[in-house]
């Protein structure tokens, strides 16, 4: 990526929000003195939920954070991805499609129609998908939700002219370097860290839980080995199919595992 | 042309500094207003549906997932009325420590709302960045306690955003000691702070209001109700979570993704306060002296006094998170076991937005066979528009566009939306052909 912005004055930023549940936005609204500090070396020119509205101008980087889920939002990424130099993707709903990807393959209208007694009235594709199905990306950070760390990282990176990190190892490397003793080993527990990507600090694993994969496919994931795994401890074709199929179902990796297990079932 | 026989059309596109999306329509002609909506488009999530065949085990984790500011309320209002299904009778230590994990929510979405979301309307100022530049003081102790609670959520949740920690049955892990003994002064720390946040608060000149209208919220006989109670009415109706459907109902209207909520047919009102017009005769001895100081008179029938409940209502949390901690014992398990049953499990508790009800329909395997959620934000959104016009109304008509919009936004910013919440629990009027 051409990731030099012009750092001599300060960059513009945007942060945009699809279809989710704010809480990658909050990666920044709780930075606390951090987010003034940020605010000094970037000029935060549109941001909804901390104020600047400014949906249209042009910017050097917009954060994206939230999934495409209606036909307005279509146009909408198209715009801001015209307008912006840089397009960064943050948090599970824009890089997989999010939670309400789930609804995927199901028949939306029909949930529509059980849901809203007009349904006429209300604006929804069948499909939750990622902002890279729609407008190209330069960056994507990955995560269910995206930390304040990640984010700082980021922006610093770009500041400097640099290439941000792309941190694409498995929560594993993480759990071992933190000393945690293997859950699945020593517990027999279906984790899904040696899956899924770094980034988190392997939280769950530190309280003695299993992983469930918020922050998405590692790289080189051996789904088939784990799959095999959660087998062997006892999980029924079901129960791993929904392993895969939760925060980031639709994640090409996990949605691949997942449909492998259901077509083997029907064999 | 004369005042009276002005049309006005003001159109908010987005609103800034709420939760999630939505905008308001306002027509004024020949004086009187023609139309006004407060219009909620944030895309439904489905959640309901996609709940449906999900192991209980799964459901903390998914449903935090509706809301990056409260996932607290919904990993706690569905791990407590599974538990309650399941016959699991928790330990007293779990029991303490869901009411410090939800303090901490409390205290970091309040202090959230006040200074980065409300406070910058009162000063002239479009965000809490230009805020900091005439009140420094006042937004950097704003976002001391926000991380204080978000301190408090990681102590049990390892992350304050969809935290890790809740199970069916208590909690996945326990904080040791020294972790504690940290906090706890931090939180002892935080106590004055909080207190002239208040004194801060109920300083902000607001406009005056004083309309009628019906509170909701928790009641406890001995707490201020935060994660357990019977739902209570301002009319003096008391109801377990069960009974909910028999007094509340929701209905759909087009120009909302949320649906709007009636008590008898009423709107009313949750949030902080609903709560505190009901529940300031729980509050410890302390906050009740502060209170009295600010002169506020309770039950308040202006919304405008939100503001002083959110700050009210972080000096409690902080107390009664300080109280509980200073009992902490490392406890032989953070979790009892559980053994799921078929039935239909029923639960509320206090977001920090107003009161969240969850029903879960559970097979004999533990897994959902359907699931409803009524958030705090579609129970005000009634209560909102119906706000809005007499408050428009009190304000006058006749003022500037701008003033007009900016008095809709104040108003609208009183009740916290939470428009991402609102939109992600549909009621489900199921009809199969």
């Amino acid at each position: 990526m051409n990731s030099a912005i012009n750092n001599s004055i300060r960059p513009r930023v945007a942060v945009h929000k699809f279809s989710s549940c704010d809480g990658c936005q909050l990666a920044l609204l709780n930075l606390g003195e951090d987010l003034l500090a940020l605010a000094e070396r970037v000029d935060l020119v549109h941001f909804a939920e901390a104020g600047p509205l400014d949906p249209d101008t042009d910017v050097d980087v917009a954060f994206v954070e939230g999934s495409v889920s209606t036909p307005e939002d279509i146009e909408r990424i198209q715009h801001i991805r015209q307008h912006s130099r840089l397009l960064i993707p943050i948090g599970a709903c824009a890089t997989a499609g999010g939670i309400q990807a789930l609804r995927n393959g199901a028949d939306g209208a029909q949930w529509v129609a059980q849901i809203y007694s007009h349904p006429e009235a209300i604006s929804s594709l069948a499909q939750s998908t990622p902002i890279a199905s729609h407008v190209k990306v330069d960056f994507e950070l990955w995560g269910c939700p995206v930390s304040g760390p990640q984010m700082l990282a980021v922006v610093n990176a770009l500041l400097l002219g640099v290439a941000p990190r792309d941190n694409a190892d498995k929560v594993c490397t993480e759990c071992k370097r933190q000393g945690h003793a293997c859950v699945m080993v020593s517990r027999g527990i279906a984790c899904m860290g040696p899956v899924t990507r770094a980034g988190c600090g392997a939280l769950c694993p530190g309280l003695g839980r299993d992983c469930y994969g918020c922050y998405g496919p590692a790289e080189n994931a051996n789904t088939d080995a784990l799959a095999a795994q959660f087998a062997s401890l006892g999980l029924a074709p079901r129960d791993i199919v929904q392993r895969f199929q939760s925060i980031n179902s639709q994640a090409p990796v996990f949605l691949a595992a997942a449909d492998k297990i259901r077509l083997r079932g029907d064999e | 042309m004369s005042e009276q026989k002005r049309t006005v059309s003001i159109h908010v596109p987005v609103l800034a500094r709420v939760e999630g999306e939505g905008a308001l329509d306002l027509r004024i002609d020949d004086g009187a207003i023609t139309q006004l909506r407060l219009r909620i488009f944030e895309p439904p999530r489905f959640f309901e549906k996609f709940l449906e065949g999900r192991h209980y085990t799964e459901i903390p984790d998914m449903v935090a997932r509706i809301c990056g500011i409260c996932p607290v309320a919904y990993q706690v209002t569905a791990a407590q009325a599974l538990e309650q299904l399941f016959g699991v009778e928790l330990d007293p230590w779990a029991r303490a420590m869901r009411r410090v994990f939800y303090c901490g929510e409390w205290i970091q979405s309040h202090s959230l709302h006040i200074h980065l979301l409300a406070a910058p309307d009162f000063f002239d100022c479009s965000s809490a960045i230009e805020l900091a530049k005439i009140a420094p003081d006042e937004v950097r102790r704003g976002l001391r306690i926000q991380a204080l609670g978000n301190e408090l959520m990681e102590l049990f949740g390892a992350r304050s955003v969809h935290p890790v920690g809740v199970r069916i049955g208590g909690f996945h892990g326990a904080p040791p000691l020294a972790r504690i003994r940290e906090i706890r002064e931090k939180l002892r720390a935080a106590l004055p702070e909080a207190e002239a946040l208040i004194r801060w608060a109920a300083s902000i000149h607001v406009s005056q209001d004083d309309q009628a209208f019906v509170s909701v919220a928790m009641r406890h006989p001995v707490d201020y109700a935060i994660e357990r109670g019977l739902i209570g009415v301002s009319d003096g109706l008391r109801i377990e979570a069960d009974a909910f459907d028999a007094h509340f109902a929701e209905q759909h209207q087009a120009h909302s993704t949320a649906l709007f909520s009636s008590y008898h047919g009423e709107p009313y009102l949750v949030g902080p306060l609903a709560r505190l017009n009901l529940n300031h005769d729980r509050l410890p001895e302390q906050v009740k002296a502060l209170l009295a100081e600010t002169g506020l008179v309770l039950p308040s029938r202006n919304l405008f006094h939100s503001l002083v409940a959110r700050a009210v209502e972080i000096l409690l949390a902080l107390h009664e998170a300080l109280c509980l901690l200073d009992a902490y014992r490392v406890p032989d398990s953070p979790w009892v076991p559980v053994s799921p049953r078929a039935g239909i499990a029923t639960g509320c508790t206090e977001a920090p937005r107003g009161l969240l009800w969850h029903r879960y329909e559970m097979d004999d395997d533990g897994r959902v066979v359907n699931a409803r959620i009524v958030p705090p934000t579609s129970q005000n959104q009634a209560r909102i528009e119906e706000d809005l016009r007499l408050s428009l109304l009190n304000f006058g008509l006749d003022r500037p566009d701008d003033a007009l919009r900016l008095h809709c936004e104040k108003v609208i910013r009183n009740y916290d939306p939470c428009i991402s919440c609102a939109t992600h629990f549909l009621r489900m009027n199921v009809e199969r052909g």
